[in-house]
């Protein structure tokens, strides 16, 4: 209830504010322009902010909301909030097909590409006879209830802040669930969550259709605000200065959109207002002002307003830590064909000329420590990397228990059970341990975007969560729990990669150089807890560089060089072996 | 239709294909070695282009001013940055750079300008004062954040649009501009004429895509000026002078600009936000190109150009729809050939 108040609060100040004696008229209708705004924001916060694509083509989702309304409504005669869910499944299903071109595009296509079909559909817009061309349609009817019509601004401000707060609330719901945190990991770590399980395309295109369906509504409730649509509202301007919103206001957080678009209408209007005074009756002097504003905002405060408001309060919000006596039923283990747990057969991975891993062969039983050594540039890393599906092998056969791998996507891989930490730690810094160690249990949870939304997936998500604590208890980071993963040391944060691979409930567990950048205890430690899970009826298969950690805790060591395996066998018997020797110290030794 | 009007759209396409060749050249370039997406490069175009329209009928542009402007904040910059370390030297080059050359820039404006002053000289100062224009921006905007993400550059890059267009409007006002011919001169070949100016076009594209080809494949200063593109820090480990390199590499992509707007004003009436457009034709040249390769964004430019001449004949009405929808087909094959994408960082 706490973490409810102040959004209630928010909310009742919100209804208040139109009854109000004396506010001026005007004032409720940069209201209404705001919450237009902060709809369109919310989503661009989602996709942009947290999601890490970045749109400059969202006004032409409001277009397709707010043109579908325009037609229905007045060629049609249909009632306006039936033409609602039709306005939203157009931007949606414009969203998907514009959605499957460009979300798989990296980094810098996709703006660009953005940019490209906005403007595209700009001129559609403007073209097409059945849409007005230029002029437009007018003559849309109001929103109404009975027979109580919402002509006026302070009537309709009702319907879109009810709008913009449901919006709000949906939207938080979803960042913060099972599938909010695949969708958070999208922007920095997507590769490790796609390890655990996240189909990241499904995410990203979730994330687009979202922010195009939250547009809709927005385009929507403009067409039943003015009462007419034209394109110059969905052009690339238009498309620019909401992305300017979300940046202003934060766009990593969802009430970042909402702050954004205050500021921003509001500014507008005041440098409409008062530029052309000091300039002596120029116009479009406030796109200067913007785009000057903007590119300081860049240089002085690139996380927006938000977060800034936020480290100043004088309260932080408080977490709430997961009951962990709920329990999470193992994961569904794939019937196997043979006793042999991972079984690599002439494993052989090709860049180009170079050779990495060259028909290298070696097994993994049942509760059995393997630890794969060798020189830097031996190929281990690859050797993990085709194991777990990240690359596919040139050639030869990898199973697990007998379920061949056959260059499955890594997504693939982690339902036989197979989890795994990186030698370059991929957590997301700006979520907190917890949150990062659930995105391990991700294949073990069930809930979709909807019933997060709509809060029907605590019982899940508390199973979820539970798993995650007990997991980040097992390895003794509690006390770090509500932490950022990004704040840890290095050491804490492999530690932390650990919990998250055993929210898989894995047989198999590989582990990248799990001991560099420990401490001696830290170490003990790892290898106490490493030699338990074994004891339990787990396997591991580690790289360390740290040869008296490996050789004090391996039950058979596989001796990689240049991509070649050169020896296999228990540790006393590598420490003696004269190629191994060689490959270490060279052949003087 | 004929094999005439098949020619003359052919040629009216490869004309402005090789005016979108330039710029997705500049955009390629900048791109290369700063990785900002360069959104103002069409405001380069306009402010080019109308600066040397409003020399060439004796007036003083209002972009000398700005330039002069944007020198005194490069300077306020320069000092800023460098406070714990202020050596004469470099507060002596900074000022060479930021005040003295604009101000004498906007002295021989003020001295040169007229009704007769000759063509060469009106287009020696549209371009001097674009090439100031563009040297400042980087330095005022992106310097301070070159080491961000391409996202942050981008978007900055989009601010420095609107107050770039913004200031044209101010400058040039709504009217439309256009600016006599470079030269009179014109060849006929069959029914097709080619005038001075569209040959020269056509030369200054060939030359400058030879010219960046050779530069950054085969001189220590091209690779130099990749490598930062690359990695920033790898780059200044090894000696390599990375503000300079973006400094260089907006210069270039202003000049381009400038060039490219100087070209067709005499052809087209151009407004103070014709630019946008242009760039952003250029633009799907480049995205074509995949913002690396010189001869590929020149041969998308052509097609670009010869898909937008043809679809003003036949659907003149859905002429831009159809070019910039043009960049959906090339992104579905970029995203079915796109490599891991790599995570960001920042």
């Amino acid at each position: 209830m706490t973490q409810r108040l102040p959004l209630i609060i928010f909310a009742l100040v919100m209804a208040v504010i139109p009854l109000l004696p004396g506010i001026p008229p005007f004032w409720i209708v940069l209201l209404d322009n705001i919450g237009l705004a902060a709809l369109v924001a919310m989503g661009l916060v989602l996709l942009t902010g947290v999601g890490g694509l970045t749109s400059f083509g969202q006004a032409a989702f409001c277009g397709f909301g707010a043109y579908t309304t325009a037609v229905l409504t007045t060629a049609y005669g249909v009632s306006p909030w039936l033409t609602l869910p039709a306005s939203l499944l157009v931007s949606a299903i414009a969203a998907v097909l514009l959605g499957l071109v460009t979300v798989r595009l990296s980094g810098h296509y996709l703006p660009l590409g953005t940019i490209a079909w906005g403007i595209g559909l700009f001129y559609l817009f403007s073209k097409l006879e059945f849409l007005g061309r230029n002029d437009g349609i007018s003559g849309i009817p109001p929103l109404s209830i009975g027979s109580f019509r919402m002509l006026s601004p302070d009537t309709i401000y009702y319907a879109i802040w009810v709008a913009v707060l449901l919006s709000a609330l949906l939207t938080m719901n979803l960042l913060d669930s099972r599938t909010g945190r695949a969708i958070r990991a999208l922007r920095r770590g997507h590769i490790a969550a796609e390890a655990f399980g996240v189909q990241t395309p499904r995410a990203k295109l979730l994330v687009f259709i979202y922010a195009a369906v939250l547009a809709g509504l927005s385009g929507w409730l403009y067409a039943h605000f003015q009462r007419a649509a034209n394109p110059t509202p969905f052009g690339a301007q238009a498309g620019i200065e909401y992305l300017f919103i979300a940046v202003v206001g934060g766009a990593g957080y969802v009430w970042g959109g909402v702050l954004g678009a205050g500021i921003v209408v509001i500014l507008k209007e005041v440098l409409q207002s008062y530029l052309p005074y000091i300039f002596g009756g120029q116009s479009q002097l406030e796109t200067i002002v913007f785009g000057i504003m903007l590119v300081l905002l860049l240089q002085l405060a690139p996380q927006g307003v938000w977060p800034w408001l936020m480290s100043h309060l004088p309260f932080k919000p408080a977490r709430k830590t997961p009951d962990t006596s709920v329990k999470l039923e193992h994961r569904e283990r794939a019937a196997g064909t043979s006793p042999i747990l991972l079984h690599i057969d002439k494993a052989r991975k090709q860049f180009g000329g170079v050779l990495a891993v060259n028909d290298v062969s070696f097994d993994v039983n049942a509760r059995e420590i393997v630890a794969l050594i060798g020189p830097n540039g031996a190929g281990k890393s690859t050797t993990f990397n085709l194991i777990t599906g990240v690359l596919p092998a040139t050639s030869g056969k990898i199973a697990v228990l007998g379920n061949e791998v056959a260059n499955a996507p890594p997504q693939e891989v982690v339902k036989l059970g197979v989890a795994r930490t990186f030698q370059h730690v991929k957590l997301v810094p700006d979520m907190t341990v917890l949150e990062n160690v659930a995105i391990g249990a991700h294949l073990r949870g069930n809930s979709g975007a909807i019933s997060s939304m709509l809060r029907l997936d605590r019982a899940d998500e508390a199973r979820l969560l539970a798993e995650a604590a007990r997991q980040i208890a097992r390895v003794g980071l509690s006390e770090q729990i509500d932490q950022l993963a990004g704040s840890l040391s290095l050491g804490q944060q492999r530690i932390v990669e650990i919990a998250r691979a055993l929210c898989v409930d894995p047989m198999l567990l590989l582990l990248d150089e799990p001991a560099a950048g420990l401490r001696h205890m830290e170490k003990q430690r790892l290898a106490a807890l490493l030699r338990q899970l074994r004891d339990g009826g787990m396997s591991v298969l580690l790289v360390e560089h740290d040869m008296g950690f490996v050789m004090d805790l391996a039950d058979r060591i596989v001796v990689l060089d240049f991509g070649t395996k050169i020896a296999e066998g228990t540790p006393a018997a590598i420490k003696r072996n004269p190629d191994v020797i060689k490959a270490y110290l060279g052949a003087a030794a | 239709m004929n094999t005439t009007i098949m020619l003359f759209l052919l040629q009216d396409g490869i004309t402005n294909g090789a005016i979108y060749a330039l710029l997705g050249l500049a955009l390629v370039l900048v791109f290369a070695v700063t990785r900002v997406i360069l959104i103002p490069q069409g405001e380069f175009v306009t402010y080019g282009a109308l600066s040397y329209a409003m020399l060439a009928t004796g007036q003083v542009p209002g972009t000398v001013r700005l330039a002069v402007a944007m020198g005194l904040v490069a300077f306020a910059l320069d000092l800023f940055f460098a406070r714990k370390a202020l050596h004469a030297r470099l507060v002596m080059r900074s000022v060479a750079l930021n005040i003295v050359f604009p101000v004498a820039l906007l002295g021989l404006v003020y001295a040169l300008v007229g009704p007769n002053t000759p063509i060469a000289i009106n287009i020696a100062l549209a371009l001097l004062i674009v090439a100031a224009i563009g040297l400042f921006l980087y330095r005022i905007a992106f310097q301070p954040i070159a080491h961000t993400s391409v996202l942050v550059l981008l978007i900055a890059s989009v601010g420095c649009h609107l107050a770039l267009q913004g200031l044209g409007l101010v400058f040039f006002g709504a009217e439309g501009l256009r600016a006599p011919a470079l030269s009179n001169a014109a060849v006929t070949a069959g029914p097709l004429r080619f005038t001075g100016q569209s040959l020269a076009v056509y030369a200054l594209t060939v030359g400058f895509i030879v010219a960046l080809w050779l530069f950054f494949g085969y001189t220590k200063t091209g690779k130099a000026l990749r490598a930062t593109a690359v990695n920033r820090l790898g780059a200044r480990l090894v000696g390599i002078r990375t503000t300079l390199s973006g400094q260089i590499a907006f210069l270039l992509a202003s000049v381009i600009g400038a060039i490219s707007g100087i070209l067709i004003v005499p052809i087209t009436t151009l407004y103070y936000d014709t630019g946008f457009l242009i760039g952003l034709k250029g633009f799907i040249a480049a995205i074509i190109g995949g913002l690396v390769s010189y001869p590929l964004t020149a041969v998308a430019a052509i097609v670009v150009g010869i898909v937008e001449a043809f679809s003003s004949f036949y659907a003149s009405n859905f002429k831009e729809v159809i070019v910039f929808t043009l960049i959906l087909p090339v992104l579905v094959l970029r995203s079915l050939a796109a490599p891991q994408v790599e995570e960001e960082k920042d």
